[in-house]
């Protein structure tokens, strides 16, 4: 559990020279001293980049079929080889990386903020806010997912369609169902944080020294609470963009030619022994993304925890 | 083509065959090509009095019953039920294969087969009426169900009765309810249809045929139906007695050592297991060995070959009627005409051009597809590229021609914009293109929309789940009947074996619709007084000969306009033990000889 | 505190009606219908499909189906599968033993490599073996089921022909012959999902270890002289089990219907392919049963994880 006093003698920062350090700043210096992180994030950096701009160096396009060229392996030609229809993976793979990045990133964010605000105040508020917001996490928890995707779906794509286009519509859609069914697991893990927390001496004294609950939650309830919270959002981004080729096996989501990771991998999966390098790149873009985000994570953590000597 | 010209050319072919210039089986294998099926076939040279030269030859070569060890056959779609009468799907239908058995199966060359039956009835042994109004089957004597009771004409008169009543909600009702079927003694039932029809071996026969027995029956009829306990723990005349059931998951069978074939059967026990996927039963059978026969493998056949070089199986390809097809609808499907979309009296805008249609008709590379996709099991539609010239007319060309596409579209004014897209006063050539999730189809659905793009159409492409696809749910937008979409593509299953209730799915009146809570069976909504005129003619015809040159006819015109694109015909195909011998026959189920299979030593 | 247990339990029963209702609403607007091959097969006219229908009351308003469901299950009538012709109950205790050995033993595995690996990790942050224990931890939730298990099966079963991958749920063998056969086709199912889950449940021990690893009493506990043992075990572990126990609460209930792939791809016939299967086929009664119990256990299994919150951390109290 989080707790309220420091471990070890706290090294001078660098501030004790005189000079004025916001905690921002503070943060960001300490950061950098994170190697691991620092690393990470320049890679995902990277990642995002090459998706982003890719395309418009590498110009082959995604759908180009070449019946020749079935199954290659890497080469010149293809540096990530070809699948079976002979198109090239690593157009592929630059194209559909923009969705899964995106996908993974942005339902991350929705179950992280929903899970956290649901949690943060049914673990504040006792009785029949608490009760009330654990049955409605109870509720989604016992939701079968796919009649719930099959529904979302059937409802609402063709008004999203309408209203801001197939692709984004499918986007939305796609986001929404798959942060909206991932936020439970995080609501009761800050729920279980807040409980032990708000009981501890510090959050006593600063209540005690007037601080608004607000407060107490933001600066220093909250800040303690987030180590479940990272490890959970590095997982929802791994899971996210797997579900998303999961939605597509069942007809939801993205049309079947569009090459997101998750279906690539999908896709690869019957030609695991002769061609292995169709499922090695998605397989390894994915965990790379993960361990990136896991890395800078850790290092958000450590830079705003006041104990870690950094 | 005339109707005339179509008549008297089969009239030639039957006469090939009575007089031996033209063998059975390519008379046969014609009539399937020219969009007939193989029971129809045969019954036409049956009913011309073509000698039944060559049966059903049994290849089985045990000369004891039992010993074989246990049988492990793998469905990846696990029945549910076991009463035949109530089947939703072949699954079922095998399920209950195992114990049941009809009076008759269907062979796969298209010859009936007496089971049940003692002969199989002709007009020569006056057993059946020259019209075919009524047929008399003598039952086999000695027949035992399997809690050791005689099996008799009682059970198959109360088979039917059962089925066709419409309070027991049998999906075989359509076989029996214009049928009456009557005791004439222990061993003899007459069957009476209502309506003259050359096509009599449909009821009792084949999968809708199988008997049910009276004395376990005979307290659950109509509503009580469905609680029958014999449902779950059926009691048959088949070669294997019932052992245990798990729905969806299992069902398991032991040897019948009272089974009225001698030396039958081969092996001591059966076990269908069921769940999974194609691929993975695939590897079951042809790589591990640990199961001996697996069905419908819809895998790509590169796969296949590739899982067969281990020398554990062999992928068994059988030639049936199934086709899988394009269809290109002739309603609307984007706008609403008195509140429903793709309306029967709509007419789609683009592609009711027949320039567009003839083009799409072009962007088929059926080759490609056969060959990196389907291999065996999809072979390029012989139905319309290297038919019988005499039986289609010279309109209908199938190539694959991108160019010769693009060229088409160009002349009849559609001109490329700078998107690379056609259009044509203010219309884009953009469709949606629907489909069932299955990965050749989707590869199949990507191959077609590379061609389209050149030629300057938009595919977007749609995949649905198969068990939405293909529901019938009134509120769902995605079925293949609503058809709320532009170019959509499935296999058509020709499992029954007369093609008539296939055909009437052209007939302008049964337009899907809502009126009708989109069953109707004109899923195209395609409108043509010819084809109209040519049914209405073919329902009633007596003459065998005719009326198959009618269908032939009604092929050509449904195909000609491009209101359907054949794309490949899909034989069946199965996954064997190296060592196993199963006969199979596409126009019955799997295990319509069960009894036959054995292992070679 | 046994106040507080009560009143949830109490508060427990309408809250699961709630959720009942919920459930059956959703299952109610579902695209999907139980009667399509009927309509598919040309040979079925359509006032055949129509009738079923009736029969199964699927044409009437949702409230009434509703009332008629929950009624039926006051009486113990779990209802009657549309496809199967079949009691529900029966259903699933056909393939009830298959789910707990197989699902359970996998996440007893999970829990029995997830807790020493994350303890002894957190022990040694950014040691070799944290490294390693992180990597496999991140391959491990980062896979997807559905591959591992084809990799499981293209080593084990086709290029070793080691185990076999079809689960079959009766084997005739007796003895210890029985047991044998039995334990070499749940090796890999029980691997590929415990491994899966076994991957973000390392990374959680982990971190909860570390928040806690870093307090000032675990440096006197440390200081006393206790041993390092002692210390991890009787101080450290027992505060770091809270996350622990929100997760496995939050587990439970999946062995009841959650591993939908891994039963898919070695066809073990649990309630997780029971349910998928149900649902392809919008099999309602089903579907209802299966989701409805699998509520109890959501409700259940948080209600004992707040039960035992309070037993680790006395401080933490419900007013």
């Amino acid at each position: 559990m989080a707790g309220s006093t420091h471990a070890s003698p706290i090294d001078k920062p660098a501030s004790s020279t005189g000079r004025k350090q916001s905690p921002g700043s503070e943060a960001w210096r300490r950061f950098r001293r994170h190697k691991l992180a620092l690393v990470s994030a320049v890679i995902l950096v990277l990642i995002a980049l090459s998706v982003l701009l890719g395309p418009l160096i590498w110009t082959i396009p995604i759908n180009d079929i070449d019946f020749s060229a079935r199954l290659a392996g890497p080469s010149i030609k293809h540096p990530m080889g070809t699948d079976d229809l002979g198109q090239d993976l690593l157009a592929r793979m630059l194209y559909g990386g923009r969705i899964s990045l995106a996908v993974g990133l942005a339902a991350m964010v929705i179950a992280i903020l929903v899970g956290v605000l649901v949690g943060a105040i049914a673990g504040m508020s006792r009785g029949w806010v608490d009760a009330f917001l654990m049955w409605l996490t109870d509720l989604f928890l016992s939701l079968p997912q796919l009649p719930l995707l099959l529904l979302i779906f059937y409802l609402f794509n063709d008004a999203l369609k309408k209203w801001v286009g197939p692709e984004t519509g499918v986007f939305i859609l796609v986001v929404a169902v798959i942060g909206g069914l991932r936020w439970m697991p995080v609501a009761r893990l800050v729920r279980a944080q807040f409980l032990s927390l708000r009981e501890k001496e510090f959050v006593e004294a600063a209540r005690a020294l007037g601080a608004s609950p607000t407060r107490q939650v933001l600066k220093h309830i909250l800040p303690n609470a987030m180590g479940p919270v990272i490890v959970a959002a590095t997982i929802d981004v791994a899971a996210a963009i797997i579900a998303e080729s999961t939605l597509s096996f069942l007809g939801l989501g993205f049309p079947p030619d569009i090459p997101t990771w998750g279906r690539i991998l999908f896709d690869a999966k019957d030609h695991l022994d002769i061609a292995p390098h169709w499922a090695l790149f998605p397989g390894l873009m994915i965990f790379i993304t993960v361990l990136t985000i896991n890395y800078i994570g850790d290092g958000l953590r450590d830079a705003f925890d006041p104990r870690r000597v950094l | 083509m005339q109707l005339s010209d179509i008549e008297s050319g089969l009239r030639r072919e039957i006469e090939a065959v009575k007089s031996g210039k033209l063998s059975r089986r390519d008379f046969i294998h014609q009539m399937v090509l020219a969009g007939l099926t193989a029971p129809m076939a045969a019954q036409l040279l049956m009913h011309a009095g073509v000698a039944h030269a060559q049966q059903y030859k049994s290849a089985y070569k045990p000369s004891k019953r039992g010993g074989g060890g246990p049988l492990r056959v793998l469905w990846w779609q696990g029945p549910t039920l076991l009463n035949p009468h109530f089947a939703t799907g072949t699954k079922d239908q095998e399920g209950s294969r195992i114990f049941y058995e009809p009076l008759a199966a269907w062979d796969t060359d298209g010859n009936l087969v007496p089971i049940l039956a003692a002969e199989v009835p002709s007009v020569a042994n006056k057993t059946v009426a020259p019209d075919g109004k009524w047929v008399i089957w003598k039952l086999k004597q000695g027949v035992k169900w399997h809690d050791g009771k005689a099996f008799t004409a009682d059970d198959v008169v109360f088979t039917a009765a059962f089925a066709a009543d419409p309070a027991s909600a049998a999906v075989t009702i359509a076989t029996y309810k214009d049928v009456k079927v009557t005791k004439v003694d222990t061993y003899t039932v007459r069957v009476e249809n209502s309506r003259a029809s050359p096509f009599w071996a449909d009821p009792l026969v084949g999968t809708a045929g199988m008997i049910i027995p009276k004395h376990l029956f005979e307290a659950y009829v109509g509503a009580k139906s469905r609680e029958a306990p014999t449902n779950l723990k059926p009691v048959g005349t088949g070669p294997y007695k019932f052992v245990d059931f798990k729905p969806g998951d299992m069902v398991r069978g032991a040897i019948n050592t009272d089974y009225h074939e001698p030396n039958r059967p081969f092996f001591d026990s059966i076990e269908m297991k069921g769940g999974g996927d194609a691929v993975s039963a695939a590897r079951a059978v042809l790589q591990t060995g640990e199961f001996d026969y697996a069905w419908n493998l819809q895998v790509e056949d590169e796969v296949l070959k590739r899982l067969e070089t281990g020398g554990k199986g062999k992928t068994t390809i059988t030639v049936g009627g199934n086709i899988e097809f394009i269809q290109l609808n002739s309603a609307d499907p984007w706008t609403e005409t008195e509140g429903e979309r793709a309306h029967p009296k709509s007419r789609h805008p683009i592609l009711n051009d027949p320039a567009v249609r003839s083009a799409m008709s072009m962007l088929v590379d059926k080759q490609s597809i056969q060959n990196f996709i389907y291999g065996r099991t999809g072979i390029a539609t012989a139905n319309f590229l290297n038919n019988p010239s005499r039986f289609v007319s010279k309109n209908a060309k199938y190539e694959f021609n991108p160019d010769k596409a693009a060229a088409t579209l160009e002349a009849a004014g559609w001109k490329k914009g700078s998107d690379g897209v056609r259009s044509k006063d203010g219309k884009r050539l953009k469709f949606v293109f629907q489909t069932s999730i299955n990965a050749p189809r989707q590869k199949t659905q990507q191959i077609i929309k590379q061609a389209a793009q050149k030629a300057g159409i938009d595919l977007e492409l749609k995949s649905v789940a198969a068990s939405v696809f293909f529901s019938s749910d009134v509120a769902n937008p995605d079925t293949y009947t609503k058809f709320f979409c532009d170019v959509q593509m499935y296999t058509t299953t020709m499992t029954q074996p007369d093609p008539e209730l296939f055909m009437n799915q052209f007939v302008s009146t049964n337009a899907s619709s809502k009126a009708n809570k989109w069953q109707g069976r004109n899923i195209t909504r395609w409108v043509n007084a010819e084809y109209d005129a040519t049914h209405q003619a073919a329902e009633s015809e007596q003459d065998p000969v005719k009326r198959a040159a009618m269908f032939v006819k009604m092929n050509d015109l449904a195909v000609g306009d491009y209101t359907v694109i054949p794309v490949v015909a899909r034989p069946r195909v199965a996954g064997m033990a190296s060592k196993l011998n199963a006969p199979l026959s596409a126009w019955d189920n799997d295990l319509w000889m069960l009894r036959d299979w054995y292992r070679e030593a | 505190m046994s106040q507080y247990i009560l009143r949830r339990l109490l508060i427990a029963i309408p809250s699961l009606l709630g959720i009942s209702l919920a459930l059956f609403t959703v299952l109610a607007l579902a695209p999907g219908d139980p009667f399509g091959e009927l309509a598919a097969n040309p040979n079925v006219p359509p006032e055949v499909a129509a009738e079923l229908r009736r029969k199964f009351g699927m044409d009437d308003p949702v409230l009434v189906r509703y009332w008629s469901w929950f009624t039926a299950m006051l009486q113990g009538s779990w209802g009657f599968s549309f496809v199967s012709r079949m009691d529900v109950d029966q259903l699933i205790l056909q393939r009830l033993p298959t789910t707990l050995v197989v699902i359970g033993s996998s996440q007893l595995l999970a829990l029995a490599i997830a807790l020493p690996v994350g303890i002894y990790a957190a022990t040694r942050p950014y040691s070799i073996f944290d490294q390693i224990a992180n990597t496999l931890a991140f391959i491990g939730f980062s896979l997807p089921t559905f591959f591992t298990g084809i990799l499981l099966i293209l080593l084990f079963s086709i290029t070793l022909d080691w185990l076999p991958f079809v689960y079959r749920a009766d084997i005739a063998e007796t003895g210890w012959r029985f047991y044998w056969e039995h334990f070499k086709q749940m090796i890999m199912p029980v691997t590929v999902l415990g491994l899966f889950q076994a991957g973000s449940w390392t990374r959680y021990v982990r971190s909860a270890v570390l928040d806690v690893i870093r307090l000032d009493y675990v440096t006197t506990a440390r200081s006393k002289g206790l041993a390092e043992r002692v210390v991890i075990g009787k101080h450290v572990v027992r505060n770091a089990l809270i996350p622990v126990v929100t997760l496995v609460a939050l587990q439970m209930p999946a062995i009841f219907g959650g591993a939908i792939v891994t039963e898919q791809i070695f066809r073990v016939p649990g309630i997780g392919s029971l349910l998928i299967s149900a649902m392809l086929a919008n099999d309602t009664p089903v579907i209802m049963a299966v989701t409805f119990v699998f509520s109890i256990l959501v409700v259940f299994c948080n209600l004992l994880a707040d039960v035992i919150y309070g037993w680790l951390d006395p401080r933490i109290s419900y007013r």
